[in-house]
């Protein structure tokens, strides 16, 4: 691949540009293009479906499609997730397969790794797929699957091999969802939503050629989704607000952006709502009360330390330092945040930080705030789990004693 | 992706999250230094004496890397640069916990002489503080170790060109080394101003306080009709205090997130080496989760620390707000971390011979010194207008 300059890239997808935008088109129409022309995803090979571009070099395009409102692909999504490991283990007749409607985002895909049984311990999985001479049949259960009702494609971690060691046994598929032997049923939390899904399978049929490098080999597999995802994490879908931004293209975008954000829209609750704070005392008086200005000034503090950490762990990345310890630190960080957050929004609110109806304060706002906060320290690896992270991938500090070592149908689990 | 992800404070875009290189490498220049020049032992040798720090030290410091100076600018001597580098300077400071007057002298004296002097003061009082030649020291709280500067009682009568002070400060740092005395005082002409006397002028008694950080001392100072000349020509003796108080709880708070970071590092290094039930003590997820803890607040704290001192380089008008919360944070964080240092060092960790103490007691110390958390705080929420 010869080098080419950045100058070049950006004339070269000005012109495609100039050429090819049209608000309204379709939007699959649209992405059609996109793939065809390879600029809907430019850090994808020239061919399957992208132009070969290094990655520091898709700000320019970016820059260039914002500047005129064109629309790009589907971000964020396990599509994404999906399409990055099967570049990296796919065979060809899967990336011809999968990849293309990835991209037109016709298909969604959903992400079957977790279950009753194994949160924290990923590996622990006993989901089983057993060759019957001509597929693999899956039986077993899956939590926490973000958009199992309307995915077309699972990824899916399960155990084929009870007598290996347990990262040794498990292999990576791609399934189906739409068949019998799968049964997505919603799963309401307890604040009320049901942003996830268990998904239960009763024979449910994967045919061999859609195993994901080889059998037994799924833990590599999952581990290069979970870097990715955490890649991903900042990228949720979020459309460019630049540019003119009228055409039928983007009614349909608008659409799909509402459905891939249902789930997420109680997040903002997740996360505390540290900018309601002040808001909120000077609405209630407790800016008054010299105990709630201490808590209000500790949290505000908290929360801008995470802030400015964040900022310090990117600088150091964009000078081109290794990250320090800053880098790590952000889940933590924020889950002390929110948890503060609930704590501060209930000595500012009071009594009413009961109500949910029509006459609570900022509409329910609030008690969706104190019943969403536990989510924050669980979701996306536990703080315990990031604690053992940081001590011994930072701090440098000893492994515990493992005991789920040897066969894996030896080992002790729910 | 949310409003609840927007920052409190708007962060101004001249505001730099990392440090240059030239930075950097001060800082491991000065590191060295500090390693080799104040090792434990040497903190406890000099802790243990009246004078409390070490001369020949001292003038390497100012002669060789121009510390005591390095925020003052250049026509008064100083090495030119700003906040940014000397919160390198006492971050650096903190780690190795170096008994020298640069706290009061460079910090606290030069700052209160740069924000209240006039032009000509300055060029009289400057170089010889930048050059580490005089050594000075700021006096503001009385017995009552209130820091709010309307609580300045020490009179100030003017008595033809000059002032006589009357009252008692305390809680001076180096007050009884200092050569030279600025005094935050209560004039009957004025609020508050600032003056500057000899220490060794008539009417002054100045006394040594027992105190538990031996790293940093403090002493008690009575005037007694002492002749003192009246630091600026402007009504804005509060302001200069005010600023100046700022500006020292910026490099408080990096000099205690320097401390903390030393500790974190001395209880994970104990930690990986101390063995119990037959494993080392930082295999057992209760020790290693309150390192990693440990870990979170000290970063916390940090960038706390460090941005304050950006956004004081730079006049941000939020600065003095952010040096409440840089103070505050970094002095929770220190006083927590020291603890935590304690307790996972057990019981050896509580023995005079164990060096943690060392921090430990600096830690309090600073909490205290400059107001304590909650002051800071509930000055944090009236810089606000909440």
């Amino acid at each position: 691949m010869s080098e080419i300059s950045e100058d070049e890239v950006r004339r070269e997808v000005r012109a495609w540009l100039a050429e090819n935008w049209d608000p309204n088109l379709s939007l699959l129409a649209w992405r059609n293009k996109l793939a065809d022309s390879g600029w809907g995803m430019p850090q994808w090979p020239r061919q399957w479906y992208g132009r070969g571009l290094p990655a520091r070099m898709v700000r320019i395009v970016e820059e260039e499609f914002a500047a005129v409102g064109a629309i790009g692909c589907l971000r964020g999504g396990i599509g994404r997730l999906a399409a990055a490991v099967l570049l990296e283990h796919g065979t060809d007749y899967q990336k011809q397969k999968f990849l293309r409607r990835i991209i037109t985002a016709e298909d969604t895909w959903c992400q079957l790794f977790s279950e009753p049984g194994s949160g924290s311990d990923l590996a622990g999985a006993t989901t089983r797929a057993d060759f019957d001479g001509k597929n693999w049949i899956i039986n077993g259960q899956k939590v926490w699957t973000t958009s199992a009702h309307h995915a077309k494609w699972g990824t899916l971690l399960a155990r084929t091999d009870w007598d290996a060691p347990k990262h040794e046994g498990l292999s990576y598929f791609i399934l189906d969802m739409k068949q019998p032997g799968v049964d997505v049923q919603p799963l309401r939390q307890m604040n009320g939503h049901a942003s996830f899904n268990q998904v239960f399978f009763n024979d449910a049929v994967v045919p061999p050629e859609h195993l994901v490098s080889t059998v037994n080999n799924g833990w590599q597999v999952a581990v290069t989704t979970l870097a990715y995802e955490r890649r991903f994490a900042a990228d949720i879908a979020r459309p460019s607000r630049r540019g003119p931004r009228e055409g039928r293209i983007y009614e349909e975008e608008r659409a799909e952006t509402a459905t891939v954000m249902e789930p997420y829209k109680w997040y903002p609750q997740r996360a505390g709502r540290v900018d309601l704070i002040i808001e909120r005392a000077r609405e209630t008086g407790a800016n008054h009360d010299p105990v709630v200005r201490q808590e209000i000034a500790r949290l505000m503090t908290l929360a801008q330390a995470a802030e400015w950490t964040a900022r310090r762990a990117r600088a150091a990345q964009s000078q081109g330092r290794p990250q320090g310890p800053e880098g790590s630190l952000g889940k933590l960080a924020a889950s002390h945040v929110a948890r503060g957050c609930a704590r501060v929004h209930t000595m500012i609110t009071g009594t009413a930080a009961m109500l949910t109806g029509a006459d609570s304060p900022r509409n329910g706002v609030i008690a969706e705030i104190l019943v969403s906060v536990p989510a924050v320290s669980i979701a996306g690896g536990t703080d315990e789990i990031q604690r053992n992270i940081i001590a011994e991938r930072v701090l440098g500090l000893p492994k515990e004693p493992r005991f789920d070592t040897g066969p894996f149908r030896n080992i002790r689990r729910n | 992706m949310s409003t609840a992800d927007k920052p409190v404070v708007e962060s101004a875009q001249h505001i730099r999250y990392a440090f240059t290189e030239e930075q950097e490498q001060f800082r491991t220049a000065l590191r060295r230094f500090l390693e080799d020049k104040s090792p434990p032992l040497e903190v406890r040798r000099l802790m243990a004496t009246a004078q409390g720090y070490d001369p020949a030290v001292w003038r390497r410091l100012s002669e060789d890397l121009a510390l005591p100076g390095i925020h003052v600018p250049q026509q008064y001597g100083g090495a030119g640069f700003g906040m940014v580098e000397l919160g390198i300077v006492m971050e650096e400071l903190g780690r190795s916990l170096l008994c020298a007057p640069y706290f009061s002298s460079a910090v606290l004296a030069a700052s209160a002489i740069m924000n209240g002097a006039t032009e000509e003061q300055k060029r009289d009082l400057l170089p010889d503080i930048a050059a580490g030649l005089q050594l000075a020291t700021l006096a503001v709280t009385e017995l009552d170790g209130n820091w709010d500067p309307r609580a300045i009682r020490l009179k100030a009568t003017r008595a033809g060109g000059n002032y006589l002070l009357e009252g008692v400060k305390s809680y001076v740092v180096d007050g009884h080394t200092a050569n030279l005395l600025v005094v935050a005082a209560r004039a009957a002409d004025r609020d508050i101003g600032l003056f500057a006397i000899p220490a060794d002028a008539a009417g002054v008694a100045r006394e040594l306080l027992a105190s538990m950080d031996p790293t940093r001392k403090i002493a008690r100072i009575e005037f007694k009709a002492a002749r003192a000349q009246l630091l600026g020509d402007s009504e804005d003796g509060l302001n200069a205090l005010s600023r100046t108080l700022d500006q020292a709880a910026v490099a408080l708070a990096n000099e205690m997130v320097g401390g903390a970071q030393k500790l974190l590092e001395s209880a994970v290094s104990y930690a990986k080496m101390r063995v119990q039930f037959g494993r080392e003590i930082g295999s057992f997820q209760a020790i290693k989760h309150k390192l990693a803890d440990m870990l979170v607040d000290v970063e916390l704290a940090k960038s706390t620390a460090y941005y304050a001192a950006q956004a004081a380089a730079v006049e941000d008008p939020e600065w003095p707000a952010i040096a409440c919360m840089a103070k505050a944070a970094a002095s929770d964080t220190y006083v927590r971390t020291a603890a935590e240092t304690i307790q996972i060092h057990g019981g050896i960790g509580f023995t005079w011979d164990n060096d943690t103490h060392l921090w430990f007691k600096r830690a309090k110390s600073s909490e205290v010194f400059l107001g304590q958390p909650n002051y800071h705080r509930e000055l944090l929420m009236q810089r606000w207008r909440v």
